[in-house]
C-alpha cells in the first residue's frame, strides 16, 4: 500500500462528491483517500492543475482469446509501435491492439485506472483472467458471454426460469466475470448451428428453439436484476451495423420496462435508413435513441464513438463482421466457434471522406451532445473498435471545444453529416464537471464500483492530475501524475512505479443443486470435464468479489 | 574519401545496426562513428566494439568483413552508396527509398523489405523473401531494383507493387507469392507455386516451371516491354543470352483465384511442350 500523500491547490473535479472545480486538498493513507494525511505526508502541489478521480473504462477490449487473434492477425500493426521498457515498466508492443503489458501502460498514462473488458466467452475466462494478470496498474474485469448459450437456452424455452437464474449465477461464479453480456442474442447460435444465418427481428424464432431474442432478452434482464447484480445484463443488440437497428435497440430498451439494462457502443446501434444505389444507407438515429434514454432511468449507455484513424473491429457479433468485411478490404477472421458464443476480427481504418464512417463519427458525437444526463450515457469508444483508447483526448477535445468540432465538421464527408443532426445541436459544450462524469464517476456508478470514480473519504486512491491548458486534447493525452492505491505511479509525465491493480468479480448466491442439471450437459456436449470448468482462485490472486444487493444487505444486517 | 569499416570482432549474436547507413553517417569524424550506438542481442553497444573506422563519411560506406551477423546495414538510405566487401545479414536495406548497395558476397534473408527506391545489388545469393512483404503487411517493395546475381530463396517479391527484381541463378519457391504489380526475372529455374495469388505484375523465367492450375495458358509471343528490360539487365552483367533476347515466351495469365491479370512468361525454348 501506499504511503500517506497531500494533494493541496488543485482544482478538483468530483462529481460523485458534488465538488466542481473547487480548490481543495486530498488527503491519502494506506492507498485510501482519507480526511487528512499526517504532517510529515509528502505533498504534491497542484496548483494550476485540475484533479480528478482515475478513469474508468466500462467497456472496452483488452484481453482474452478474441483479442490476442486480433494481435496475432496484425503484426504490422505492432511493428510500427514499440512500447520500450523503462526502469519500472515492462516491455510490449502497441498498435490498435497493445499487448498486455503496453495495454496497462498505456491506460495508466491516461490518467484510466480501471477497464472492464466486455466480451468474454466463457471457456475463454481462464485464459483472459491470466492476461488480465498481465495487464499491469489498472483494476479489471469483465463481462461473460451468455446470450447465446444452449443450456440456458433450453432452460428458458422449457420455462424453468429459477433454474435459469441459478445457472446464470452458476455461470457468473465459474467464471470469475463481472457482469453477464449479451451479444446479437439468438444471432450467433444461428450463424453456427444454421450455416450463416443471422437474426434482424427480436420476434423471430432463434433456430430449433422455441424463443425469440425478445424473450431471451427480457429473461436476463429480469435474472440478473433479481439476481441484485452490481452492473446489469450489458446488451450489444441485435443487427449492430445495419441500416434501421435503432429500431431493434429502441425495442431492446423497451423490453427492460422499468428494469435495469446497459446498452453497449449504442452510436453502432443508433442508425436510420434511406435508399441508396445498391441497399439501403444509413442516416443518423441518435435523437430518437438518445431521447428513450433521457426518459428512461433505467436504461444506461456507452457511446461507443467512432474515431478516424486505424481501428480494429472486435466482436463477439461474429455474423456482424461477416457483413462487415466486405468494406474492411483485407483480412478478417472468425474464431471461437468452438465456444459458448463466437467472434470476429477485421482491421479497419475509418475515413472522414466515407459516408458512412463520416456518419458514424457524427452520430457518437450526437448522442453524447443530445444526452440529458451524463450518468447514464457515458464514454466509450468500444476500444479498439470505434478507434483505440489512445484517441479518448481527441474525442474529449471535441466535446469541450465547440471550434475544433466545427471545423471536424467541415471535413468530413458533408453528405454525411447531413444525414445527421449534428449541426443541430453543435453548440453545445462538454464542461470538465461533465467529463469527469463521463469518463469517471458515471461509469463507475454504473459498474456499482462504489470506491472507484470519486475522490470521498474512503476511495481507492486513484487520482488524476492534469495540467490545465487550452487544447483539452494535450491536456488530457498526458496527465502529469496519476496515482494508483495511493502510489504515484506516473510523476512528472513518466513512469515512477509499476502496480498490479485488481480483478473485480462477482459471485452471486445459487442453488447448489443446478450443479446436477449443468453436469449431464458437460457430460453430452463439452470438450472439457464438468469438474475442470470453474476458474479457481488461483487465476484472480488480487481477486475482489464485489457484493451483489442481497450480499451487501445481508452483511450490513451481520456488523454489529 | 570513403568512409571505412573493417569488422576487427565478429558478434556471437546479431547486431542491429541500422545506423550503418550513408545519411546517419554524414558528417561525423571516424571517432563519432565509433561511438554511435547499436543494439546488440539485447544489449546496447558501440559500433567502435566490432569495427575499426578509418576515413570520413561523404556518402560513400564501405564495410568489409564477415558481416552475416550485421542487421539492417543501409536501413532507410535515401541517398549515397554503400560497399560491402563479404556476406551480409538480414533486413539489408530495409526501407530505403534512394542511393546503392553493393555487396560483393551473400546476403541474408529479408533483402530490402519496405523498399521504395534505389538499387540493391547482391553479386551472391540472397536468402529468403527478397524485396517481399513484412509479415502481416498486404504490401512488398514499392519501387527500386534488387539485382541478385546468384540464387534466392523462397518468396521472391511477395507482394510487390512496383520495381525489378532480377535473380541470375534459381528462385525457390513461391517466388512472386500475392505480387500486386512489377516485374520479376529469374535466370534459373523457378521452384513451386511461383505467381501464388499473383493480381498483377510480370514474372519472367528461362527454365520450364510447373505452374498452378490456377495459371492458364494464352499465347506465345515476343512481349515488347521485355527486351529493353533484358538489355538493361545484360548491362548489368547478367548472363542475357541472344536466345534469351529474341525468344519467343510463353505467357500464362493468373492467378485465377486473385484478379486474374498478371503474367508468368516462360521462353519457349524451354518449355517442356507448348499447348495446342
Amino acid at each position: 500500500m501506499g504511503s500517506s500523500l497531500r494533494i493541496i491547490n488543485g482544482r478538483v473535479y468530483d462529481p460523485a462528491n458534488g465538488v466542481d472545480g473547487a480548490v481543495r486538498d486530498i488527503c491519502i493513507r494506506d492507498g485510501r483517500i482519507a480526511a487528512d494525511a499526517p504532517p510529515d505526508a509528502k505533498t504534491i502541489d497542484a496548483r494550476g492543475m485540475v484533479v480528478m478521480p482515475g478513469g474508468v473504462d466500462i467497456h472496452c477490449h483488452i484481453a482474452g482469446p478474441k483479442v490476442n487473434l486480433a494481435r496475432k492477425v496484425q503484426p504490422e500493426d505492432h511493428r510500427r509501435d514499440v512500447h520500450p521498457r523503462t526502469r519500472f515498466t515492462r516491455s510490449g508492443t502497441g498498435g490498435t491492439v497493445p499487448s498486455t503489458f503496453a495495454t496497462g501502460y498505456r491506460y495508466a498514462a491516461l490518467g484510466y485506472t480501471a477497464a472492464m473488458e466486455a466480451a468474454v466467452t466463457p471457456l475463454g475466462a481462464r485464459h483472459t483472467l491470466e492476461e488480465l494478470h498481465d495487464t499491469p496498474v489498472i483494476d479489471k474485469g469483465f463481462y461473460v458471454l451468455v446470450g447465446n448459450s444452449v443450456l440456458l437456452y433450453r432452460l428458458l424455452q422449457e420455462g424453468r426460469r429459477e433454474e435459469f437464474r441459478h445457472a446464470l449465477a452458476w455461470w457468473l461464479n465459474a467464471t470469475k466475470a463481472y457482469a453477464p453480456k449479451l451479444v446479437n442474442p439468438g444471432g450467433d447460435e444461428l450463424w453456427k448451428g444454421q450455416g450463416h444465418g443471422n437474426i434482424t427481428r427480436l420476434d423471430d424464432k432463434i433456430g430449433p428453439f422455441d424463443l425469440t431474442p425478445s424473450t431471451v432478452i427480457g429473461a436476463f434482464i429480469e435474472a440478473a436484476n433479481e439476481l441484485g447484480l452490481p452492473h446489469p445484463v450489458h446488451i450489444h443488440c441485435n443487427n449492430l451495423g445495419h441500416s434501421g437497428n435503432a429500431d431493434t435497440t429502441l425495442e431492446t430498451m423497451r423490453i427492460a420496462d422499468g428494469r435495469r439494462a446497459h446498452i453497449a457502443h449504442i452510436q453502432f446501434h443508433s442508425y436510420g435508413s434511406v435508399a441508396g444505389k445498391s441497399h439501403d444507407n444509413p442516416t443518423s438515429r441518435a435523437r430518437d435513441i438518445a431521447e428513450y434514454i433521457n426518459t428512461h432511468p433505467n436504461i444506461s449507455a456507452d457511446v461507443g464513438a467512432v474515431m478516424f484513424g486505424r481501428a480494429t473491429i472486435m466482436t463477439a457479433d461474429a455474423p456482424a463482421v461477416y457483413m462487415l468485411r466486405q468494406f474492411g478490404g483485407a483480412k478478417w477472421v472468425n474464431a471461437d466457434t468452438e465456444h459458448e458464443s463466437g467472434c470476429g476480427i477485421i482491421p479497419f481504418t475509418y475515413q472522414d471522406r466515407v459516408y458512412t464512417n463520416a456518419l458514424q463519427w457524427a452520430i457518437g458525437l450526437e448522442l453524447f451532445l443530445l444526452s440529458d444526463d451524463p450518468w447514464r450515457m457515458v464514454f466509450s469508444t468500444d476500444h479498439p473498435n470505434g478507434g483505440s483508447f489512445t484517441s479518448y483526448p481527441r474525442l474529449i477535445r471535441l466535446l469541450m471545444d465547440r471550434e475544433y468540432r466545427k471545423e471536424q465538421m467541415a471535413v468530413v464527408n458533408q453528405k454525411a453529416l447531413e444525414h445527421s443532426g449534428l449541426r443541430d445541436c453543435q453548440d453545445r459544450e462538454y464542461s470538465l464537471y461533465e467529463i469527469a462524469i463521463v469518463t469517471r464517476a458515471g461509469p463507475a456508478r454504473l459498474l456499482g464500483l462504489a470506491s472507484k470514480g470519486h475522490l470521498g473519504v474512503g476511495a481507492d486512491a486513484d487520482v488524476t492530475i492534469y495540467e490545465e491548458d487550452a487544447d483539452k486534447e494535450k491536456m488530457f493525452a498526458a496527465p502529469r501524475y496519476v496515482l494508483k492505491d495511493g502510489v504515484v505511479i506516473i510523476e512528472d509525465h513518466e513512469f515512477r512505479a509499476d502496480h498490479e491493480g485488481r480483478v473485480y468479480h462477482v459471485a452471486p448466491d445459487y442453488d447448489a443443486g443446478i450443479e446436477q442439471v449443468i453436469e449431464p450437459f458437460f457430460d453430452d456436449y463439452y470438450t472439457i470435464q464438468f469438474r475442470n470448468y470453474a476458474v479457481d482462485d488461483r487465476y484472480v490472486p488480487h481477486g475482489e468479489v464485489v457484493p451483489t444487493m442481497q450480499q451487501a444487505a445481508a452483511a450490513g444486517a451481520a456488523r454489529p | 574519401m570513403t568512409l571505412e569499416l573493417t569488422l576487427h570482432t565478429a558478434p556471437a549474436v546479431p547486431l542491429e545496426a541500422e545506423v550503418l547507413s550513408p545519411a546517419r553517417l554524414s558528417g561525423l569524424s571516424g571517432r563519432d562513428v565509433a561511438k554511435l550506438g547499436v543494439v546488440y542481442g539485447n544489449q546496447r553497444a558501440e559500433l567502435g566494439e566490432f569495427f575499426r573506422v578509418t576515413g570520413s563519411a561523404n556518402g560513400e560506406l564501405r564495410l568489409t568483413g564477415d558481416l552475416s551477423r550485421i542487421k539492417q546495414v543501409g536501413a532507410g538510405m535515401a541517398a549515397g552508396r554503400v560497399l560491402v566487401h563479404g556476406p551480409v545479414g538480414m533486413h539489408l536495406g530495409a526501407g530505403m527509398s534512394g542511393g546503392e548497395i553493393i555487396v560483393e558476397g551473400d546476403a541474408g534473408d529479408w533483402v530490402g523489405p519496405d523498399m521504395t527506391g534505389g538499387r540493391i545489388v547482391v553479386r551472391g545469393n540472397a536468402g529468403h523473401m527478397v524485396g517481399s512483404a513484412c509479415r502481416g503487411s498486404a504490401v512488398g517493395i514499392r519501387g527500386g531494383e534488387i539485382l541478385v546475381f546468384g540464387s534466392a530463396g523462397n518468396e521472391v517479391g511477395a507482394g510487390m507493387r512496383r520495381g525489378l527484381i532480377a535473380v541470375g541463378g534459381d528462385c525457390a519457391d513461391f517466388a512472386g507469392v500475392n505480387m500486386l504489380a512489377g516485374t520479376v526475372v529469374v535466370l534459373g529455374s523457378l521452384g513451386w507455386r511461383a505467381g501464388a495469388g499473383l493480381r498483377r505484375g510480370s514474372i519472367v523465367a528461362m527454365h520450364p516451371a510447373e505452374l498452378l492450375p490456377t495459371f492458364s495458358y494464352s499465347c506465345t509471343y515476343q512481349p515488347p516491354f521485355l527486351r529493353p528490360y533484358l538489355h538493361y539487365l545484360r548491362r548489368l552483367g547478367f548472363g542475357i543470352t541472344d536466345a534469351m533476347l529474341d525468344g519467343t515466351y510463353q505467357r500464362w495469365c493468373g492467378d485465377a483465384v486473385e484478379l486474374n491479370r498478371g503474367e508468368v512468361l516462360l521462353l519457349d525454348a524451354a518449355a517442356p511442350s507448348a499447348p495446342n
